[in-house]
């Protein structure tokens, strides 16, 4: 296990020799057995089975037989909490949860308190972020102070860090501002990350709108609250020519539209969350607030075209949203709870599981949730190439485990899945040559 | 009680909840329970001891004074806590609240909130029985029960019978568990109101949804309006309240597509003029008043049977 506030900056860590491994690297064409030379925190040599190598003085060996080694997972949407929420997750302690849960790199959302819109508080999430257990990317605001007003210093942001620019949690209402926005992102190469929300159809929900949220007496938030302000953000891309990237698509229409958008050659992409290829809006329950969120976990009918979206393509990538909250948020009446729930620790195993069934392959799952984001971002990873940084995930994917609230690495533990039995985990992550999680 | 049926609930949270066999116990328990309230001296002794606290987020006269007259008639001691005397001004949530009452041995916390839920939040951590007396937009059984029981009054059985309510049946608890309690016994249940307040997915609870009132109202059994919320204007739901009356208020001529014995039932509090004329409020088949007088024998019937008569 990873120390407690480990610290990973500089630590340098002997060769290792990684043997056995089923090796899934979609970028370069490789699934096959073979074993991993890494030296110097970087991916130095392939052997295949039985062939002979020296290893250097002091490498360790690690039998990786019926494990799966895959490019290190890299979570683009999480929120950290930090600064201004640690009661909830500091990044610190998120990171560990990400390393546990197979993860090399995180990208964090700018909601923080005070928001991240500029250069000092990217800063400031920089210096926090070193020698943490993952590879912490920031996110900076579209709007100053997110308020969707006015665009925020995307350059000085930029320099201190970010890599991509959202006002997440909130959409940006005004289509002005969004068009700018996309056009000014150009200057500086930053990536627009969409939360996609027509808030006069959605103010006031507390769920998704349909025969659940009746039975429960639930204010319900439609479908078309997401689908017709994708549209909006599709035609501004297109017409600006810049690339965007939908966030926590969980609508059938929604996919639908990134699906044309995307064969008219718009630069869009697109995440989705493991809840919502998972659950459906029946999870909320007798008013479960950790089935709460925003957008709403949807209908059977949104979660196959999900599903659908991930398998074609459509779906660049899966990302958890992680948005952890105390029980001061949510032990609370479904309408005043929170929204969110913690995704780090469940990504992987709940992926495994369309896997297993045979909606996705094991590759299609390494382009999800390392490859593309990686690619996205405009980040080094998803890329098993010798010369690599050797950012490295053991997968077991037979490892059958209950997802229990005391085993959760996270500081927040709200989450639908506690009590669920998962199939599939991560069991070494390696970030630069550096073991971050180890239970093997 | 007669029916040898057992009621095995410990909280009342949703219609959904009771069978058909729970419904008759309590209808019949309630029924028997009625003659108290007609004695000269009102009391009997069967919860002498009991604990009952009455915990109302949300103003209300009439359904907190029927379960304090409820519980008192049958001995047991009440207490009120509304929303101005309790914690949540001083930030407390629902949850300690309700365990604060709970660490002083209630054995009936009676709940109303403008948070659908919240009964079903206070049922996970207390111990203590648990009455949802209206939360939110979600349900108010112990209306579905008066509602329930003064049909049976005048009608005998509710197996067969044809309810019409009109009305904002989306935003409406009164009329979700009227429609989960009136069709589990037997009877259909048909809405209607503006398209805004009658959405297609109220279906999903067992009614039928007519655009027209009219269609509705044809035929019916039963009567009910429900009371049209002002602040319903700013969704915006209708356009405004005179609109409203004209084209969805319960008055004379839409009456005349009903039975001519069809009881007019409203859950008050009634806007006169608005959702209903005030002469068929006051008319000889307006049943609105013996809802009030049945609602406490109901509501006795809940205590007797949730805090374990047998």
């Amino acid at each position: 296990m990873s120390p407690a506030g480990g610290n990973y900056i500089n630590q340098s860590h002997g060769p290792l020799f990684l043997q056995n491994g089923r090796v899934i690297d979609p970028l370069n064409n490789m699934d096959r057995q073979a074993d991993v030379l890494i030296v110097d925190g970087r991916i130095a040599q392939f052997v295949e089975p039985g062939g002979k190598i020296e290893t250097p003085a002091g490498c360790e060996r690690i039998d990786l037989a019926g494990k799966w080694l895959l490019p290190g997972l890299i979570d683009m949407h999480v929120h950290l909490r930090e600064p201004g929420q640690e009661y909830k997750e500091t990044i610190e302690s998120g990171a560990r949860a990400a390393a546990a849960g197979g993860f090399t790199a995180v990208a964090c959302m700018p909601n923080t308190f005070p928001v991240n819109d500029s250069q000092g508080v990217t800063a400031l999430i920089m210096a926090k972020a070193a020698g943490v257990a993952c590879r912490v990317y920031p996110v900076g605001s579209i709007s100053s102070g997110a308020r969707g007003e006015e665009l925020a210093d995307f350059g000085e942001m930029k320099r201190a860090g970010v890599v991509a620019i959202s006002d997440d949690g909130l959409p940006v209402s005004n289509g002005q501002l969004f068009r700018r926005a996309l056009e000014y992102s150009a200057n500086h190469g930053l990536l627009v990350i969409s939360h996609s929300e027509e808030v006069s159809l959605s103010r006031g929900g507390a769920m998704n709108e349909g025969e659940t949220s009746i039975r429960l007496g639930l204010p319900g938030i439609p479908n078309v609250a997401e689908s017709i302000s994708v549209y909006r953000d599709l035609a501004l891309a297109k017409y600006t020519g810049q690339p965007v990237h939908i966030a926590h698509v969980s609508t059938v229409e929604a996919v639908e539209l990134i699906r044309r958008a995307k064969a008219m050659g718009c630069k869009v992409s697109a995440e989705t969350a493991p809840h919502y290829f998972t659950l459906t809006e029946s999870d909320v329950g007798d008013y479960n607030t950790n089935a709460k969120m925003n957008p709403p976990l949807r209908s059977e009918a949104d979660r196959q075209a999900i599903i659908a979206g991930l398998a074609d393509g459509t779906i660049d990538v899966i990302a958890t949203d992680h948005a952890p909250h105390s029980r001061l948020e949510k032990e609370l009446e479904f309408d005043q709870a929170a929204n969110g729930i913690i995704g780090l620790e469940t990504s992987l195993p709940l992926t495994m599981e369309l896997v297993r069934q045979g909606l996705l392959s094991a590759a299609g799952m390494v382009e999800l949730m390392s490859v593309n984001p990686a690619r996205i971002l405009g980040v080094e990873g998803g890329d098993l190439g010798i010369g690599r940084r050797a950012d490295l995930t053991v997968v077991d994917p037979q490892k059958v485990f209950i997802y229990r609230e005391e085993t959760i690495v996270s500081k927040s533990k709200n989450s639908p899945f506690i009590d669920r039995e998962l199939t599939g985990k991560a069991v070494l992550t390696i970030m630069g040559g550096v073991i971050t999680h180890r239970e093997l | 009680m007669e029916t040898g049926h057992f009621f095995n609930h410990k909280h009342l949270t949703s219609l959904a909840d009771l069978s058909v066999e729970d419904f008759e116990l309590v209808l019949l328990t309630a029924r028997s329970f009625k003659e108290i309230s007609s004695r000269s001296i009102k009391k009997v002794p069967t919860l002498r001891g009991r604990t009952v606290i009455n915990l109302f987020f949300e103003p209300s006269t009439r359904t907190r004074l029927s379960f304090e007259i409820a519980a008192k008639r049958m001995s047991a001691d009440t207490f009120n806590i509304s929303a101005s005397s309790s914690s949540a001004a001083k930030g407390e949530t629902l949850v300690d609240t309700a365990l604060n009452l709970q660490a002083m041995n209630p054995d009936m916390v009676i709940i109303r909130h403008s948070s659908s839920g919240a009964a079903n939040l206070l049922k996970r951590h207390l111990q203590t029985s648990v009455i949802n007396a209206g939360d939110g937009t979600h349900e108010h059984p112990s209306q579905g029960l008066l509602d329930m029981m003064t049909v049976i009054e005048h009608k005998g059985d509710l197996t067969g019978l044809k309810i019409a309510i009109i009305g904002d049946i989306a935003h409406s608890r009164v009329a979700h568990s009227d429609i989960i309690g009136f069709t589990r016994m037997g009877a259909t249940v048909s809405v209607s109101g503006p398209a805004t307040m009658v959405p297609l997915e109220v279906e999903s609870l067992g009614a039928k949804v007519c655009l027209d009132p009219r269609d509705a109202v044809a035929d019916a059994d039963v009567v009910m309006a429900l009371r049209i919320q002002r602040e319903r204007l700013l969704d915006p739901l209708i356009p405004s309240l005179r609109e409203y009356a004209a084209f969805f208020g319960v008055n004379e001529s839409l009456l005349r597509l009903a039975r001519p014995d069809a009881l007019i039932m409203h859950p008050g509090p009634i806007n006169r003029g608005v959702e209903i004329d005030p002469a068929i409020v006051d008319g000889p088949r307006s049943v609105i008043l013996d809802q009030v007088t049945n609602g406490v024998a109901v509501r006795m019937a809940l205590l007797y049977l949730l805090m374990g008569g047998e």
